[in-house]
């Protein structure tokens, strides 16, 4: 009997969380709960917005160590921006990954961060790529991560289908957190949602009283 | 895993057990007689749970005979929690006790590790169980029938089978109810498939 608890041992403030993203027709949500926590006694935060935005459209969830994530984050969101400037185009989304897989890689033995980066760009549309604690890059069409996402694994292999709408995939993603936030205890407060389609960005949030109630055993 | 349903209770359990990284027996039987119409579903030490339910079936058959008819539920619960409880520093045993009796028909309860007793409707356990509650929260609704209990048990089972690496093999069923037990088996490739991405 082993439990998965890699996240809420980090020392400091972590973010104990749960975070998801997920491909639909035409586009991508990324999501996340909103609670910081010490030690999985105290909430430092209620309200911690953990999607960043990177770029116009590519945005990254982060888990793990908060001050590590930032930190890394920071450097990210300059590296992309040069990368753009040279390139004289928007990045791709693959390539604000890569440089997020880059800073995880070669500083894996003092980092405790993982990230998930999704976004839409003209060459390949929409695309979700997790970053995990090590510095491994894959690509996925639905990725979970964060101490809460143990529990909504068998719930999202069941209820995602590809090729979904934007609304049907909102309500999944949601419902996704709001599972994961009821079960796991350093998750929880509201839900950050982002919608990234061709024709731009849109942030939902959900507060805790208006997300979905499951039966409680 | 364990679900009350109106006249009795559906038990489920994958067939894996593994010393480490090889699995020792694929086609293992979790759900064990406790007595007629009580099982518990082992989870844990096999060692454990194994000599502990011995010792509860011998102290229920003993119970039974004294008492001249079936022993409640309630009371294997109760037993197994003593035991649990009493060697909590020694043992790693979670186990679901559930059955029939004519008193409360169906019921399960759950004794976690550290010997707590506790009745829930629904109850989950074992190494793959963290990854099946949001799929239990979302999809058991109180008022199911029979089929509906097997269908959402074995769908459950298969979805934690698939992700963590302790559980697998086959998936063992059983229904307890006032009729009688009847245990069915879902091999690998008769399992519900969910959409791979």
């Amino acid at each position: 009997m082993e439990k998965h608890c890699t996240d809420s041992r980090v020392k400091g403030v972590s973010t104990g969380t749960t975070i998801l993203a997920a491909i639909f027709d035409g586009g991508v949500v990324i999501g996340s709960d909103s609670r910081a926590s010490m030690g999985g006694e105290y909430v430092s935060s209620k309200t911690i917005n953990k999607v960043i935005q990177v770029h116009d459209r590519i945005f990254c969830c982060m888990a793990g160590s908060l001050a590590d994530a930032q930190a890394v984050i920071k450097s990210a969101k300059f590296h992309l921006s040069f990368h753009s400037v040279q390139m004289e185009s928007p990045p791709q989304v693959i390539a604000a990954a890569s440089v997020l897989k880059d800073l995880c890689y070669k500083n894996k033995d003092e980092l405790q961060a993982g990230f998930l980066t999704a976004g839409w760009d003209k060459k390949n549309g929409p695309q979700v790529y997790v970053v995990s604690l090590g510095g491994m890059l894959i690509s996925q069409q639905v990725t979970i991560g964060g101490s809460g996402s143990t529990y909504i694994y068998g719930y999202v292999d069941a209820k995602y289908k590809p090729n979904m709408t934007k609304e049907e995939c909102l309500q999944f993603a949601t419902n996704a957190l709001a599972l994961a936030m009821g079960r796991d205890n350093v998750s929880g407060g509201v839900a950050h949602l982002v919608v990234i389609t061709e024709k731009g960005v849109e942030h939902v949030v959900v507060p805790g009283d208006k997300l979905p109630k499951f039966h409680d055993e | 895993m364990a679900v009350e349903y109106d006249g009795g209770v559906v038990i489920g359990a994958d067939s894996r057990t593994t010393t480490g990284a090889y699995i020792a027996n694929r086609v293992t039987d979790k759900l064990t007689r406790i007595h007629d119409k009580i099982y518990c579903c082992r989870s844990g030490s096999a060692a454990d749970t194994q000599a502990i339910a011995e010792i509860v079936a011998y102290q229920l058959g003993f119970h039974s005979i004294e008492l001249d008819e079936p022993p409640l539920v309630e009371t294997a619960a109760n037993l197994f929690r003593a035991s649990c409880y009493r060697y909590r520093e020694e043992l790693t045993a979670g186990i679901l006790v559930a059955g029939w009796d004519k008193r409360k028909g169906g019921q399960v309860y759950s004794v976690p590790i550290g010997g707590m007793l506790v009745r829930q409707p629904v109850s989950v356990g074992g190494s793959g169980s963290t990854y099946i509650y949001g799929f239990m929260d979302a999809n058991y609704k109180p008022g199911m029938n029979k089929e509906q209990c097997m269908e959402i048990t074995a769908a459950a089972l298969s979805l934690a089978m698939e992700r963590d690496g302790s559980s697998g093999g086959v998936v063992r069923l059983a229904s307890i109810s006032e009729e009688g037990v009847e245990r069915r088996v879902i091999l690998g490739n008769q399992l519900p498939k969910f959409s791979t991405h």
